[in-house]
């Protein structure tokens, strides 16, 4: 028994050394408490690809633009900007006095060498491409061709920041305020590497916000950031992103206070909580949609594609199963997109009418008579096409394809659902190693050539391997033009060709839905996604 | 006794390293890679990303690396996770869990063993049915069931726990009875047959003819033989409990080391995988090294060859 005794006082006494891990204190003030998501990936600007450590980025650093309230672009770091007449040489003038968090000087010289620094290869920056493709010299760069000095980007004083682009691009101001593009500190990087970015100590910023704690997995402490130019309009002492992982342990949360926003809701309360104050379903900019291998036959009919959009009621699904918490789909390109002509892209497609008819009871005997032109029964009762859908299970997936199922069966289709675990689901979807299948995307900027090009024959997301010459002759044109009226003409033609032969399946435009207190003042949700709270406040 | 540890450690090696090496390859032959995501990055960013962690490289070259690297314990850095190493990962997450864990195998113990004593002692009468019946719902409630009812319970309506974090001692009620809840009821029916099973055993019977009182011979004698099966249990429970869960870090908001298992799986984040498996199966053999140790102590018949 002593034995026994002494062996449990060993247990005891292991576990007390193995207690030594801070808990943490918590600051004092205003601190606003939010969940934008779990723990970040990572909260390196170069490095993330991820929306809600490009929604907590927004807050620690500050890119030379930035998108306001309204979506419209506004000054960042740069406060006047200008552009070359062939629209290649872009000029922008930083503010006066910009520093570091650390108290050092902000130059001009730091963005050259962020913007490097995402073109490096060894950076190995996923979004690269994305936001420095037009850049001069920036293939060569990537490609390990070229020393990263040889980007077309120059500080030729510290408060001028020059790019030169080798194609003109009329949206470069959206990337130029994209997070991927933010200023990083040289010296911190420069010291730690990679690892700058994982700790408060070494994570110098530029935002309205700078860290002071991150424990992993639990939250992140960021507090006013002194050095902000504009920081006496902050309002809050500090924001504390708490990093929960599962919806309804952020739904006690917020139930009990200790989050006063958040965006992860679990599904099964929606019904509860429609129509309460502090739920809010906003629409972001993307669209829920299916692919349909243009490879395998008859998928590569365009009246069997279309049939099968037709025969799908999207009011029921974004309405019913999907619990409002989407909106039905009748175009490919939803609201929020911005038209380069002016206004919204949607208001302006198809002269205002939407592409697919919201008569459900026609477009399913469109559907049949369609399905029969092609060779089929288009018979409930005489099922005589077999395919296979395929996809993940989260969120509304699998509800979707059960829905599918029935939807299709009435015009003589015969679906299989196979379910794929997510991280083998992707690359076999990118293969074309499959007959239907969901997808999605969401916007990373408001240009709809962001997503209107997932269909261009080459693109790397074009997973219904979707080729049509047509579509891709529009896109050319909307790429090599200056002239605002006439890229929009062409990426207008470009829906027109894609939703006439159906080179994807649109279902439902996604939203954010989330509970907020109406405790929180002068924050917004904007369209990409993001949640913006540098200059909100709680109301006592 | 020293031999055999010499002895014991050898065999370890050998287990971790064939644990190594079939996690190696395996986790490779599923589909996919870290860098999948519903947007695709071009073909330009994937080379470059998979240039700079040496996954270009043929998978033989990419496991010999890979082993001569933990040789000289470098578990490489992790390929989500941008920024952080494997090692010191499994380092500031596995106190975090193991507090919670360690805590929760005692209350398993200090719990676990006096009832499963009192339910043999009072065996057929009514003490004996109520803890038959609390320890079979203990193994029967999946431990997501009690988590979600005590935040339920506790948390959100009675609002008396915190639902989120280490901040105090209070937040660590809810996840150490979520965490302890099986294991508890497992020993208390473990103690409870084995107990019997001794009890009825020859000595025992002859200690109580010779007037040994009741209390003593079933200290001196009874329980430490009885123990024996739940040392056998502690063993591997107490480096799975250490580890940390899955679902309670989830449920609770802790940032523990049971998560990674699971994401790093999904994520395919090759280091990490590698690195917690390691982790667990060297946890798994010290703690199943300490478990024969342990019986030595108890039982000095047991020989240690």
């Amino acid at each position: 028994m002593k034995k026994l005794a002494s062996l449990l006082a060993l247990v005891l006494v292991v576990c007390m050394v193995m207690s030594v891990a801070g808990t943490g204190a918590y600051a004092e003030g205003k601190i606003l408490p939010v969940q934008v998501g779990p723990n970040p990936e990572t909260i390196d600007p170069a490095i993330n690809s991820a929306v809600d450590g490009g929604n907590m980025l927004l807050h620690f650093l500050e890119c030379l633009l930035t998108v306001d309230q309204n979506g419209e672009i506004a000054p960042g770091c740069a406060e006047t900007w200008e552009v070359s007449d062939d629209g290649l040489v872009w000029t922008f003038h930083l503010r006066d006095g910009l520093k570091w968090s650390d108290g050092s000087d902000l130059k001009a010289s730091d963005f050259v060498y962020s913007w490097q620094r995402v073109a490096d290869p060894l950076t190995a920056a996923p979004y690269a491409d994305t936001v420095l493709w037009p850049v001069a010299n920036f293939n060569a760069v990537f490609n390990g061709e070229a020393d990263p000095s040889t980007l077309g980007v120059a500080a030729p004083d510290d408060q001028t920041f020059v790019v030169t682009l080798e194609a003109a691009c009329p949206y470069f101001e959206s990337l130029a305020a994209f997070a991927t593009l933010s200023p990083v500190n040289p010296a911190t990087v420069e010291a730690n590497g990679d690892a700058w970015a994982v700790d408060a100590e070494t994570y110098i910023c530029n935002g309205p916000f700078m860290i002071t704690e991150w424990v992993p997995g639990s939250y992140i402490l960021s507090e006013r950031n002194p050095y902000y130019w504009n920081a006496d309009a902050i309002k809050l002492d500090g924001i504390r992103w708490l990093l929960i992982e599962d919806s309804n342990a952020a739904y006690s949360a917020y139930q009990t206070g200790e989050a006063l926003m958040i965006k992860d809701v679990p599904t099964e309360e929606i019904p509860s909580l429609m129509g309460s104050d502090d739920f809010f379903i906003d629409p972001i900019i993307g669209t829920y949609y299916l692919s349909l291998n243009n490879q395998v036959a008859p998928l590569d009919n365009a009246d069997v594609r279309k049939a099968m959009s037709l025969a799908i009621d999207r009011e029921y699904v974004a309405g019913t199963l999907m619990q409002g918490t989407y909106v039905a789909a009748y175009n490919f390109m939803g609201p929020g997109w911005a038209d380069p002509a002016g206004g919204d892209f949607m208001a302006n497609a198809n002269n205002g009418e939407t592409y697919i008819s919201k008569d459900f009871e026609a477009n399913l005997a469109e559907a049949k008579a369609l399905m029969q032109k092609a060779g089929y029964s288009g018979d409930p009762e005489n099922p005589d096409l077999k395919l296979t859908y395929s996809t993940n299970d989260a969120g509304y997936h699998k509800v979707v394809a059960e829905y599918l199922q029935e939807a299709w069966k009435e015009i003589g289709i015969d679906l299989t659902v196979e379910v794929v675990e997510w991280a083998s689901f992707t690359p076999m979807r990118r293969a074309g190693d499959y007959e239907s299948s969901r997808n999605g995307w969401v916007g990373d900027y408001s240009d709809p050539s962001n997503m209107i090009e997932l269909l261009y024959s080459t693109n790397g997301n074009n997973d219904g391997k979707y080729n049509n010459p047509d579509f891709d002759a529009a896109i050319d044109v909307s790429r090599s033009t200056t002239d605002k009226a006439e890229r929009s003409a062409a990426l207008h033609q470009a829906e027109d060709i894609m939703m006439d032969t159906m080179g994807c399946v649109p279902v439902a435009y996604y939203t954010d839905f989330y509970l907020q207190s109406p405790a929180i003042t002068g924050s917004w949700h904007s369209p990409y996604g993001y949640w913006f709270f540098m200059y909100a406040d709680i109301a006592e | 006794m020293g031999k055999y540890i010499i002895k014991r450690v050898i065999m370890a090696v050998i287990t971790i390293f064939v644990v190594a090496t079939l996690t190696f390859f395996l986790m490779n032959a599923v589909p996919g890679g870290p860098y999948e995501a519903e947007k695709s990055i071009s073909p330009a960013a994937k080379a470059a990303l998979e240039a700079k962690f040496g996954l270009d490289q043929p998978l033989f070259k990419q496991y010999i690396t890979y082993m001569k690297n933990i040789l000289h314990g470098d578990f490489g850095p992790s390929l989500k996770q941008r920024g952080r190493n494997v090692i010191d990962i499994i380092l500031t997450k596995f106190p975090v869990s193991a507090k919670i864990g360690g805590i929760s195998v005692l209350v398993a113990l200090i719990v676990g063993i006096p009832l499963g004593c009192i339910a043999a002692l009072n065996r057929g009468k009514i003490g004996d049915s109520a803890i038959i019946v609390i320890s079979t719902i203990g193994i029967a409630i999946p431990s997501f069931v009690v988590c979600s009812l005590s935040m339920y319970i506790f948390g959100v309506k009675l609002k008396w726990l915190p639902t989120m974090g280490l901040k105090t001692w209070k937040n660590y009620i809810m996840p150490v009875f979520a965490l302890s809840f099986y294991p508890t009821a497992y020993i208390v029916r473990l103690m409870r047959s084995s107990m019997l099973d001794v009890m009825g055993q020859d000595y025992m019977r002859t200690a109580r003819a010779k007037g040994v009182s009741q209390f003593f011979s079933l200290f001196k004698h009874a329980l430490r033989n009885a123990i024996l099966p739940v040392v056998t249990y502690v063993g591997p429970m107490m480096a799975y409990t250490l580890t940390g869960s899955f679902i309670i870090e989830k449920v609770f908001t802790i940032p523990g080391l049971g998560g990674e298992f699971v994401s790093s799986i999904t994520n395919r984040d090759y280091m990490m995988i590698m690195g917690t498996t390691i982790f667990l199966a060297s946890l798994m053999v010290v703690m199943n090294v300490i478990v024969d140790i342990v019986y030595k102590i108890i039982d000095p018949r047991i020989n240690l060859k």
